[in-house]
């Protein structure tokens, strides 16, 4: 077997013994109705010995990569995603050993899960670095800002869970659509990834030619059904389905037509999952976060944005800007990713202040946390693949 | 300024909220609290306590951290907006021409595009609504670190040992109990205390355990540091401190550096690589064939020369600085310098060799090539014939009223008007010449100017950097780092025991943050000296439905 291999098959043990964890975690949150069992001591300590061996073979599937490709692999979104969530289950870790919450575990492996699954509908192969990524800065700057980035999305965890408790899901709110609203979002990723591993398995391809904003003449390949087609579109494939609407040359129709799917596809797993259980997501997923407690999870949300500030500040600001200045001349230059990186800098700033200086504990910081996590995804999926700027490697 | 006396007889400034030496609540405000508000040791800050003047007002309006979130969050919101379509300074030409930029504007994003160039939200972070936003987060740095660092500063220095029980009470970690030996209990409380290594001071039966109070400065070290970051960036728009240019250089060429006076560059070739299946590793092979061919290299060999020291303007005895190879990521370095490898352009035209030929027989009366970055003005081509170059046009793109035009003085695509004198046309023939293209202007020509050959080099674009801030910044960055370091992975501590006049032991505890690890502490002192049990008098959740159990069983 030779390391490429043994790379992916580390990655695939990783993404069982998470799923395995998490079940796991549920045995021993569903264990503790009644105080500490032993039974939840138990199952809390499998959880935990399962998502270690799970965690160390995602960091083998890390350095495997990284010996067989000479450079770190956080090069493109398949391997930043990865990496992403790697460091995901490594700081959930962390914070079970600070707190020893199971409830962390159950939470974060799933979302782990998610972000690995959307990470594989990306092109796996192992690319050669472009010449703007060939500094060591590339190793240093990417993996601390995941970092960062990892640390400050267990705030959301732990939101979540705090919001699943302490939100009353029997009358109608706000706060109840809202809290519905994320669960949705996490259905329409899975939308998107059962959508493309069913139009893959089915072997579809489109190909067309197109006009691109340069008013040059490109090619584009479709792998699911094109609802939208490129500027001034002709298809190359035959029987190929024709594209209902044509977009103009600044929409790059292939990715409107992959997240239209997704959505169709999320949207309807998602009525079907409140058809058979006739509830809620929140409702269905309430039962498990009711045993938390509220102080603790709100303490963890405050201390993983304390920790993770730092090292998101750090790796997404300040490596970044040397980097960049010795790459592009300039420190700073309002690229849409750093412009992102800022915002979500300045989002945990406005965090911080208000928990502070205004008293924004509970429920009102638990809040906040979700949407910073928001602002780090609306950073790496939508404005790596929808706005396109210097940092579009993807 | 008036002030407020306390029970004990201290006198406090007006606006404190708990008394500065025996800790006791003194606004009505505070009284009501079921806790103490320790967010500045219940110092008064200069917003609470000056409000008459004008300067106080502004000085009040900075100092609020309302404002400042809202003003970070108005930076967030523009900064986003900023991204929504690409900013003058990324479309083709930059924005240097604002008929050009509008257009661009309305050819690829239409009505939208058209309004939101029209906003100046295409140029939005260099708006000068944007950096008023950015000046008023600065002053709001300067003004709230002054505020409450200062009185925060005092408070903790000057701080009682004995603190009135009033205070200990309203701490969010308090027990009190009978125990059988004060004073032992006290001793043992100390002893655990040190080895958690805690600053013990002790005062007439009272004790104060504290520890890691810089961790408190943390905050004011990371504004002072964003606030140097910012002042450097705003010394850029001093002269001197910045240049910014680019040039392009062509292969064979020496050109003074733009922006750098006294130094010169030539280009001794670029090289452009790419990735293919034979020059890489076996593991790339299923992406480049995925993807077609990735860019492996640009690269640029210099030579840097430099005129010495008093030489004369214009003097051309430039001294060679050093030899070197611009890549993406490295490079050229010298005096606070930096030349940058950018951009590129393949195969441009250098020069062009012509055969001066007959005709109707088709005999070739010698060849000439024309230099296309700096033509001759004549060619002899020897035996009697020779040629005039009477206007050259390198980016030739039609006629207008009779006169061929020049788009750029680049040439993508040169014409020449010609003069052809040969010992058989004395008085010399005109010919324009141009790409797959001749004319003759004056009537039929006996001969035609032939193309043979062209040559081709590479042209380098450089970005020419020097920024005297950098210093500056680095130092704000550093600073900063320091100071959110120092306030988010380290905490204050503190611990209040004393005993009361009927033989009772009062403990009180208090942490900026991390309440889990203080409780952790005072458990272990209490089981170790047989402290009275506290509670956390925040906790108001009932302790059952701790799902975790093992954390706090």
């Amino acid at each position: 077997m030779n390391l490429v291999d043994l790379s992916g098959n580390l990655l695939f043990t990783a993404f069982i013994a998470y799923l395995a964890g998490t079940i796991l975690f549920g045995g021993a949150v569903k264990g503790s109705k009644n105080e500490a069992s032993a039974s939840n001591k138990r199952w809390g300590k499998l959880g935990i010995t399962v998502t270690i061996i799970g965690f160390l073979a995602h960091l083998g599937y890390f350095i495997t990569r990284w010996m067989a490709s000479g450079h770190a692999p956080v090069s493109n979104m398949f391997e930043f995603t990865t990496a992403f969530g790697m460091l995901l289950v490594g700081a959930a870790i962390l914070f079970y050993f600070l707190y020893k919450s199971p409830l962390v575990g159950l939470f974060a492996l799933p979302i782990a899960i998610v972000i690995l699954g959307y990470a594989a509908m990306f092109p796996r192969d192992i690319q050669p670095l472009i010449p703007a990524l060939q500094s060591h800065w590339l190793t240093i700057h990417v993996i601390t800002a995941a970092l960062g980035e990892a640390i400050l999305a267990i705030s959301a965890v732990v939101g979540l869970i705090y919001l699943l408790k302490n939100i009353d899901l029997t009358k109608n709110s706000k706060e109840r659509k809202w809290l519905e609203f994320i669960m949705y979002t996490l259905v329409v990723v899975l939308g998107f990834i059962v959508i493309t591993v069913g139009f893959r398995a089915a072997g579809y391809e489109a190909a067309f030619d197109y006009v691109d904003k340069n008013d040059m003449q490109a090619e584009v390949v479709y792998h699911m059904p094109p609802l939208f087609g490129m500027n001034e579109y002709s298809a190359k494939t035959e029987g190929a389905m024709e594209p209902l609407a044509e977009m103009p040359p600044i929409i790059n129709a292939k990715t409107l037509t992959t997240f239209t799917w997704s959505v169709i596809a999320g949207t309807i797993l998602y009525f079907l999952i409140r058809l058979i259980t006739r509830r809620r997501i929140a409702e269905l997923v309430k039962p498990l976060a009711v045993k938390a407690n509220s102080q603790l999870m709100d303490e963890i949300g405050y201390r993983s944005v304390l920790i993770g500030f730092p090292v998101f500040t750090l790796g997404a600001l300040i490596f970044a800007m040397i980097w960049a200045h010795e790459a592009w001349s300039r420190f700073w230059g309002w690229d849409p990713k750093e412009v992102w990186a800022l915002i979500t800098w300045l989002f945990y700033a406005a965090y911080l202040h208000l928990r502070l200086s205004r008293g924004w504990e509970g429920r009102k910081s638990a809040w906040l946390a979700v949407v910073g996590f928001a602002i780090i995804m609306f950073n790496l999926v939508a404005v790596n693949l929808v706005i396109a700027g210097l940092h579009s490697y993807a | 300024m008036s002030s407020i006396k306390c029970e004990c007889g201290h006198l406090n400034p007006e606006g404190t909220d708990i008394c500065q030496n025996c800790g006791r609540p003194l606004s009505t405000e505070e009284k009501s609290k079921k806790l103490a508000d320790m967010r500045y040791d219940g110092a008064a800050i200069r917003s609470k306590t000056h409000k008459r003047t004008v300067v106080d007002k502004i000085w009040n309006f900075f100092s609020s951290v309302r404002v400042g979130v809202g003003i970070i969050i108005a930076i967030l919101v523009a900064s986003a907006i900023g991204t929504i379509l690409p900013q003058v300074f990324y479309i083709p030409g930059g924005g240097a021409n604002e008929a050009q930029t509008a257009r661009y504007y309305e050819d690829n994003y239409g009505i939208f595009g058209q309004i939101y160039n029209a906003l100046g939200l295409s140029d939005l972070y260099g708006s000068w609504w944007f950096m008023t936003l950015v000046g008023m987060l600065g002053i709001s740095l300067v003004v709230v670190s002054l505020d409450r660092g200062i009185p925060l500063y005092k408070s903790l220095k000057n701080q009682r040992i004995d603190r009135h029980p009033s205070f200990l009470k309203r701490q969010r970690l308090y027990g009190e109990g009978q125990v059988d030996d004060p004073d032992a209990v006290m001793k043992k409380a100390a002893e655990k205390l040190k080895e958690q290594r805690y600053n013990i001071r002790e005062k007439n039966g009272a004790l104060l355990a504290e520890k890691g109070r810089w961790a408190r400065w943390g905050p004011y070290v990371n504004h002072l540091g964003l606030i140097i970051f910012l002042f450097g960036v705003m010394l850029r728009a001093l002269p001197g401190f910045y240049v910014d240019e680019s040039m392009w250089l062509r292969e064979g060429e020496t050109l003074a550096v733009k922006g750098a006076p006294g130094l010169y560059l030539e280009n001794k070739g670029f090289t452009f690589d790419v990735y293919t299946q034979e020059n890489t590793d076996e593991v790339f092979s299923e992406a480049i064939e995925r993807v077609g061919s990735v860019a492996s290299n640009y690269q640029t060999d210099v030579a840097l020369y430099e005129t010495p020291e008093g030489a004369l303007p214009g003097s051309t005895n430039a001294e060679l600085v050093k030899e070197y190879s611009i890549v993406v990521n490295k490079p050229l370095k010298h005096e606070g310098f930096h030349i940058f490898q950018m951009d590129f352009k393949l195969d441009e035209l250098s020069a062009m060799t012509f055969a001066l030929e007959n005709k109707e027989t088709g005999e070739s009366l010698g060849e000439m090539t024309v230099n296309l970055a700096n033509p001759e003005k004549e060619y002899d081509l020897g035996n009697g014939a020779k040629v005039e170059l009477l206007d050259y046009y390198p980016d030739f793109d039609g006629f207008e009223n009779g006169e061929p035009q020049t788009a750029t003085p680049i040439p993508n695509n040169p014409a020449f008007l010609f003069k052809m004198t040969t010992p058989e046309t004395p008085e010399g023939e005109t010919s324009f010449v141009a790409i797959r293209q001749t004319l003759e202007p004056l009537g039929e020509n006996t001969h035609k100017l032939a193309f043979q050959a062209a040559e081709t080099r590479d042209v380098s674009g450089l970005t020419i950097r020097k920024d005297k801030t950098i210093p500056v910044i680095v130092l704000g960055g550093v600073i900063f780092m320091i100071g959110v370091v120092q306030g988010s992975y380290f905490n204050h501590r503190r611990f209040w025991i004393r005993k009361s006049e009927n033989g009772q032991i009062l403990v009180a505890g208090h942490t900026s943050k991390n309440w889990v690890a203080l409780q952790r502490e005072l458990d272990a002192v209490t089981e170790y000296a047989g402290l009275p049990a506290y509670t956390d008098q925040r906790d108001k959740e009932e302790q059952s439905d701790i799902p975790e159990g093992d954390s706090k069983s």
